[in-house]
């Protein structure tokens, strides 16, 4: 070991240390934003790592410095516009996005160094049939987190809708064909020769896509960060395919996280990872025959008008934001709205279920934007035995996270999951565009119940209007 | 073969520590930290940088290697960046009203 070697090491150790007190970190709100720092020292720590390393032994042309800075100043420069520029609402396909891009990273250094076999890349992996496993996974992974990223992050932007067929169960046998043509393209790869290669990127391609794309709704989120658990798993290959200890301890470190992330989401939701990636939506298959389907008797609609008389009168109000006030952007509105209810002594709380918002904990980043204080988010466990003490709660496009069916109705495909006990307060306002099911495609018991009016209209203008007529109520949002 | 049994303990250990280390998130962090490890995950930039570094003057390996590192810092420097605006908001939290 010479200097560089020793002091390469240190550095590596270092990255990792930081890096596992990051990951470590980000699991807890008071350290949150100093580990994801912590983290991004580590990154540095490790390049810099690489960088002494090659150059206390081989030395950095001057050719590999051009295209260092040029491939990083591109992928760094784009990736500081958009962090910067994308709206809060948008970062369920965001994340996606990156995530993407980091599998095609790992895709693309497997590529390489399987293309061009020839040169010094591989580090000092000299048993070759290791090496060629590792290329292969690294392909396989990266090129199915990549599409299937992709897919995640244009579902998500609305610029593409699931086909019917991708709903029915055809698609099983499509991906398994996509599937069996990676495998059979891993094997020729495994049995020497390069001729599979561009095979196995195709049909894992294909794969990723067909995974992806019938998955839809609340369910997106499981599946991002299931591709996020994989992008961990890339980039642990492409360590063993670069021969390097701290890229696979990171990769796997990352692997390992995000499947415990997507079990925690799954637990929240009352789902199985499972029935995410098999099952398609709950509702998928027309829910006609299942209790929770039927018609509603009793439902009561109201005027904004009333609601705000009602509001007036309330002393505690608990607001349960959900995934339509996340799609409509009222955050905003629903701030000034709930600074006007404070101003006249009226105590507003919010009720946040764990998978309110487009992805788990969205909501919170939404609320926090929308400048509400922290402490007034509840969480479920915390506010649902205030709610018989409650007089009015708004429901604000939140449905299956409020519905009664998942405490009373064991027939129910949502009995189990936590809900929200909404129902106890002594009046109930659901702000919806209409009548329509919510991602479980089930009825809603609680808009039948006689404590409950429905608001109709899109959450930000039925807000707007709130805010309104709360204003000639005399009552204002200055104090 | 040192490298390589080495590799697979670290692999081993890598990821039992992943496991240990995301014990009870609560939900309100569940998209900065999906955020913050997708961060990570582009850790591939290391590998894309050896690629170039170890590519010589082979041009065609040079650009794939630059293109790779691109992207992994795309991923990088976005997704911690995102990160930190999400969690700054959290941070915020005295009440000022």
């Amino acid at each position: 070991m010479n200097l560089s070697d020793v002091l390469k090491f240190s550095i590596d150790l270092l990255a990792v240390l930081l890096l596992a007190l990051g990951i470590k970190g980000l699991s807890k709100v008071r350290s949150a934003r100093e580990a994801n720092r912590l983290a991004a020292v580590a990154m540095i720590l490790a390049t810099i790592g690489v960088l002494v390393d090659s150059y206390g032994n081989l030395g950095i042309s001057i050719d590999a410095w051009i295209w260092i800075i040029l491939g990083s100043a591109v992928g760094g420069l784009l990736g500081i516009f958009t962090a910067k520029k994308v709206a809060m609402t948008a970062m369920p396909e965001t994340v996606a996005l990156f995530n993407g891009c980091g599998g095609m990273s790992s895709l693309l250094v497997a590529l390489a160094v399987a293309l061009f076999p020839s040169t010094e890349s591989t580090g000092e992996l000299s048993n070759g049939f290791v090496e060629i496993i590792s290329i292969v996974i690294s392909v396989f992974v990266g090129s199915i987190t990549f599409t299937g990223s992709i897919v995640a992050m244009a579902k998500l932007q609305g610029w593409l809708s699931t086909p019917g067929w991708m709903q029915s169960k055809i698609r099983h046998a499509v991906n398994i064909g996509f599937a069996v043509l990676a495998l059979v393209s891993m094997v020729s790869l495994l049995m020497g020769g390069n001729s599979g290669l561009w095979l196995l990127v195709v049909g894992s391609g294909l794969l990723g896509i067909g995974v992806t794309m019938p998955i839809g709704g609340a369910d997106m989120p499981v599946v991002i960060s299931l591709l996020n658990s994989y992008s961990g798993v890339a980039a642990a290959a492409a360590g063993f395919v670069v021969g390097s200890q701290l890229l696979i301890v990171a990769g796997a470190m990352v692997g390992a996280a995000g499947l415990i992330l997507t079990q925690v989401m799954c637990n929240g939701m009352n789902r199985s990872l499972v029935s995410v990636l098999f099952g398609g939506a709950i509702g998928g298959t027309p829910s006609s025959g299942s209790s929770g389907s039927g018609e509603y008797v009793n439902i009561t609609s109201c005027s904004v008008e009333e609601c705000a008389l009602t509001l007036e009168a309330a002393e505690k109000v608990v607001i349960v934001p959900g995934y339509g006030l996340a799609v409509a952007q009222a955050q905003h509105t629903l701030r000034e709205v709930t600074r006007a209810l404070e101003g006249s002594g009226i105590q507003v709380t919010y009720a946040i279920h764990p998978v309110a918002g487009r992805m788990p904990g969205h909501m919170n980043v939404l609320l926090a934007e929308a400048d509400v204080p922290y402490e007034q988010l509840k969480e479920m466990d915390v506010i649902n035995p205030e709610f018989p003490a409650t007089d009015v709660v708004l429901v604000l496009g939140a449905n299956d996270v409020v519905n009664p069916q998942a405490k009373n109705d064991s027939s129910s495909p949502l009995y189990g999951m936590p809900v929200l006990d909404v129902q106890e307060a002594r009046t109930v306002f659901v702000i919806k565009r209409g009548m329509s099911a919510g991602y479980s495609g089930i009825k809603n018991d609680l808009f039948d119940l006689a404590n409950t009016s429905m608001v109709f209209g899109d959450a930000k203008k039925v807000l707007g209007d709130l805010l309104l007529e709360l204003k000639e109520l005399g009552i204002s949002g200055k104090g | 073969m040192s490298f390589l049994s080495e590799a697979f303990w670290v692999l081993l250990l890598g990821s039992l520590l992943g496991l240990e280390l995301i014990g009870k998130v609560p939900p309100t962090l569940h998209t900065p930290l999906m955020s913050g490890a997708n961060a990570i995950s582009g850790i591939t930039m290391l590998a894309a940088l050896t690629l170039i570094i170890k590519a010589g003057s082979n041009i065609p390996l040079l650009v794939m290697g630059s293109i790779s590192l691109g992207f992994a810092l795309f991923n990088v420097v976005g997704g911690f960046l995102v990160t930190d605006r999400m969690l700054a908001m959290f941070s915020r939290k005295p009440s000022r009203k």
